[in-house]
């Protein structure tokens, strides 16, 4: 098969379908609503279900229902959407439950959402940034099966870009590794067996069959949770290592960022970039390591500064850290805004660094 | 609620009888006007937790109302082969 | 007058024709308060499973309540869901467990006032699942407060002189809403204080269960249970106070039934 023009929301169906996902549902939400179009449209033929939820706390509780049968379930939306699933994606990462959150946000502004959560209990989800299309294709495959090597929701947070523009792109399916079979799904066949399964936050569990309590079983999922944030930290880095200045920056922001840097070091100038791919575990080893002696760390995001939270608490030096973005949306919105430019990004990172901006540059 | 009045001078005719798991027992008092004869009382007898325990007298059809109003699971209900006439010493109420 | 040994099993011959407990019941433990309604509607339910061939295949979905004590001593496949969500969350499981019976248990409180957009959507969309609805018109786990089917008069924590329209609106008999709807193809209500009640319950449950099976679209029972301690009623006066009180606001019968 070749690569063809393909939309970013329809390639990430496709990835979904490849990996597995038989339960889809989600609320109409820019620029959510293209990925549950094309999940409306493929998802049956696949032999899978789309249901078009009326709310978004009817859809992650959907979800919820179908990922406790052991079904590859995924649900998305963005900003007061995903709000509204907050208490949804704490219960599955309590009940130890598997599923595929898409967060194609509009722009830069759910961060926080996606990383410290609003939900209750202590509880965590493995978040994956893409910085385009293929990429996010890749992170939706392997977003299943974390999220079934871990049994735990999981996002990915894509954007108006991601879901809304065109590669050419072949989307293939992935391997991952072997995962333990789930016998903790519920499909009634223990029923009256003397042995029936529960699934339950408190996991109190049945007189046969104790369960540890909720104390022993919220010890054990933050155990869980402190191993992934040891173990899946994942970034990148652009001509960072001799940079006198590094600027950081994630998703679809990044690619202009790293074009910034390539006009710049062009023009002398002594700058790289530092992208976390994972948003949680946010990249803490990575960022330390990278901002190691350096005269600027630049966070480039559009927002009023979130990121740049765990950019200040792992960075090597604290007093070089400065934010050079900024809330930016559309006339509508939805979609990142003037920001999202690389002449912007040019003149802000000269700016800081104290170079003079002229005309044009 | 009393139960239900026997008719003076008339032979019962007992055709069950029930358990009680007496520890299981809240004496809620349910199954005192559930009991279709009538046949079931409360006792000032207590089980551990304090609970007062109902009592049965002579008459049980069998009829189950008492097991299926119970909140606590704590009675079984038996039918017997062959009916009881109501003992001898029974009078009046 | 004379007494009957009830400490054991009869010694002339018999046999038993009601056991203590149902088999789906893995034991009968509870906490809940002496004169629950609960305990006798769901013994009805699992009877009812176990008659229709269903014990081997269903899913339970329980709310937050008093009654999610059932859940836990039912040897049923289960899941413990938010408040309210139930009929969502069993719409997923339903969908990928086409064969499953699922059945969602949920109270007044958890239903009605916080639930009322899951369950009519769910009828709405005419998902084969029965929902389940044990209305004691309080919220009891929580200590007695108002709810969304709390009767106009009553007593509770939030309405200390007794549930006033003026004050705190109507109560909302979620029943005749789901009856309306197309996708419901079976909506009844029945309740538990006395045994010919329990006796009718009992057929409601089974042909909500049997319709689920045939595919016949979004089946609900509601089942008014007594809750003398959220009522703040003596035990013993449970079932005449449920008679006055909610049967007068909550009429019993088959709102909806297919022909």
């Amino acid at each position: 098969m070749a690569p063809r023009l393909m939309q970013g929301s329809d390639a990430v169906a496709d990835a979904a379908i490849l990996a597995g996902c038989r339960f889809f549902t989600g609320y109409p939400m820019l620029p959510f609503t293209e990925l549950l179009e094309n999940m409306a449209k493929k998802l049956p033929a696949a032999g899978g279900v789309c249901i078009n939820a009326e709310s978004e706390m009817e859809a992650i509780n959907m979800a919820l229902g179908a990922a406790a049968t052991g079904a590859r379930a995924a649900t998305g939306s963005c900003g007061q959407g995903i709000s509204l699933m907050q208490e949804g994606i704490a219960e599955l990462a309590l009940n130890e439950l598997p599923l595929v959150v898409f967060n194609m946000a509009r722009g830069q502004q759910d961060y926080f959402q996606s990383t410290r959560g609003g939900g209750w209990g202590d509880y965590r989800t493995i978040t994956l940034a893409p910085k385009d299309i293929p990429e996010a294709v890749a992170h939706t495959q392997e977003l299943f099966h974390l999220a079934d090597l871990y049994r735990t929701p999981v996002i990915l947070y894509g954007d108006y870009v991601i879901a809304h523009t065109s590669v050419g792109i072949e989307v293939e399916a992935m391997e991952f590794g072997p995962l333990e079979p789930k016998d903790w799904a519920l499909d009634g066949t223990m029923s009256g067996t003397g042995r029936a399964r529960q699934i339950w936050t408190w996991n109190r569990g049945k007189p046969n069959t104790p369960g540890v309590g909720p104390d022993r079983a919220w010890n054990t999922i933050a155990d869980k949770y402190a191993h992934i944030e040891a173990t899946e930290q994942r970034f990148e880095t652009y001509r960072a290592e001799d940079a006198e200045t590094l600027i950081v920056s994630f998703g679809t922001t990044s690619v202009f960022v790293d074009r910034v840097v390539d006009d710049l070091r062009a023009e002398g100038l002594s700058v790289g970039s530092f992208r976390p791919i994972t948003l949680w575990p946010f990249p803490a080893v990575g960022l330390a390591e990278a901002t190691r002696g350096k005269r600027h760390v630049l966070t480039y995001e559009l927002n009023a500064g979130q990121m740049i939270d765990d950019v200040r608490m792992y960075a090597h030096d604290r007093s070089v850290i400065r934010a050079i973005g900024g809330v930016s949306q559309d006339e509508s919105g939805m979609r990142q805004g003037d920001l999202l430019n690389a002449d912007e990004v040019r003149q802000r990172v000269r700016r800081a660094v104290g170079e003079p901006v002229a005309a044009g540059q | 609620m009393s139960p239900a009045p026997s008719t003076p001078g008339r032979a019962h005719l007992t055709r069950g009888t029930v358990v009680l798991d007496a520890e299981r027992c809240k004496g809620c008092g349910l199954c005192i006007p559930a009991c279709r004869p009538g046949v079931l009382s409360m006792s000032s007898t207590t089980n551990a937790a304090g609970f007062n325990l109902p009592e049965l007298r002579e008459g049980c059809t069998g009829c189950m109302a008492c097991a299926e109003i119970c909140p606590d699971f704590a009675l079984e209900v038996w039918k017997f082969e062959v009916p009881v006439a109501a003992s001898a010493t029974e009078k009046e109420d | 007058m004379t007494t009957v040994d009830i400490t054991t099993a009869p010694e002339r011959a018999a046999h038993r024709v009601a056991e203590f407990k149902p088999n789906l019941l893995q034991s009968s433990e509870h906490d809940l308060c002496p004169g629950c309604g609960h305990p006798v509607a769901w013994r009805l339910v699992l009877d009812s499973l176990v008659e229709l061939e269903l014990e081997r295949r269903t899913i339970l979905i329980a709310g937050h309540g008093c009654y999610t004590q059932m859940m836990r001593i039912s040897d049923i496949d289960s899941l413990q869901c938010l408040h309210g969500r139930a009929p969502a969350v069993a719409t997923g499981v339903k969908r990928m467990k086409p064969d499953a019976a699922v059945l969602t248990l949920q109270g007044d409180g958890d239903m009605v006032s916080e639930g009322l957009h899951e369950v009519l959507h769910a009828a709405a969309r005419g998902e084969k699942v029965t929902a389940l609805l044990f209305n004691n018109g309080v919220f009891g786990d929580t200590g007695g407060h108002m709810t969304a089917t709390t009767v106009i008069g009553q007593r509770t924590k939030t309405s200390l002189e007794g549930r006033e329209a003026g004050e705190h609106g109507y109560p909302i008999d979620v029943a005749k809403l789901l009856a309306q709807i197309e996708g419901a193809a079976y909506v009844a209500r029945g309740a538990v204080n006395t045994p010919g009640m329990i006796a009718r319950t009992k057929r409601m449950i089974r042909r909500a269960l049997e319709l689920q099976m045939a595919g016949a679209g979004f089946t609900f029972v509601e089942v008014l249970t007594m809750c003398p301690t959220g009522w703040f009623v003596p035990t013993l006066d449970g079932p005449e106070y449920l008679e006055d009180s909610m049967m007068e606001t909550f009429g019993i019968g088959e709102l909806k039934a297919p022909d």
